[in-house]
């Protein structure tokens, strides 16, 4: 089952990099924010995968408040986009 | 046991699909909706079912201490209620600021 995690592990890595380009190279702030927002969310699933295989339960505190953090950016960064301004 | 390692596998395996088809979709689609349109859905459901495989896992394999996958089952669902919001507040930012969308015949972009 270790084996299976670490293919697991390196097959969301070569998404996460083809992501990474979007991320860099996309036209507009828009295309860069969603390649963001997508690379988050795999990184969830990548450290679950990576508490799993060195066996440390402490990694999903960890990925549990990833989640959080990608979401709360995600939508601040949609509102700061359409208003041009974060309070108002 | 062995019956435990193929689900989980076979969990695993429909997860990693559906990420690397949403990575493909990002690169690949023409336009920035089309483009949300790919990641939003095959992002949530990869994202879940590698979880619910990993909590499989965790129920054969580690008995002894059936409360930790609690975690992991309240991440799917934050996943499952989260990522979509977060696509769709980011869709209509992008509607309300005026990104045109696409039309067959047009550029790339």
């Amino acid at each position: 089952m270790i084996s299976i995690f670490l293919i697991s592990s390196m097959l969301i890595i070569f998404a996460i990099f083809l992501s990474l380009y979007r991320a860099i190279l996309g036209p507009g702030v828009f295309n860069r924010v969603a390649a963001v927002n997508v690379i988050g969310t795999k990184t969830i699933a990548l450290l679950v995968l990576i508490g799993y295989y060195t066996e440390r339960p402490e990694f999903f505190d960890i990925a549990l408040l990833y989640a959080m953090l990608n979401f709360i950016g995600t939508l601040v960064f949609a509102r700061y986009l359409e208003r041009g301004e974060l309070w108002s | 046991m062995v019956l435990v390692n193929g689900m989980v596998t076979l969990f695993l395996a429909g997860g990693l699909f559906f990420t690397l088809v949403g990575s493909i979709g990002l690169l690949r689609f023409p336009d920035f909706y089309t483009r949300l349109h790919a990641t939003g859905k095959c992002d949530t459901l990869g994202t879940s079912l590698i979880l619910i495989g990993l909590i499989i896992h965790h129920l054969f394999h580690y008995s002894g201490t059936p409360l930790v996958p609690v975690r992991l089952l309240f991440l799917v669902f934050f996943i499952f209620i989260a990522n979509p919001a977060a696509t769709h507040a980011l869709m209509k930012a992008a509607y309300e600021v005026g990104v045109k969308p696409w039309k067959l015949g047009d550029e790339r972009r």
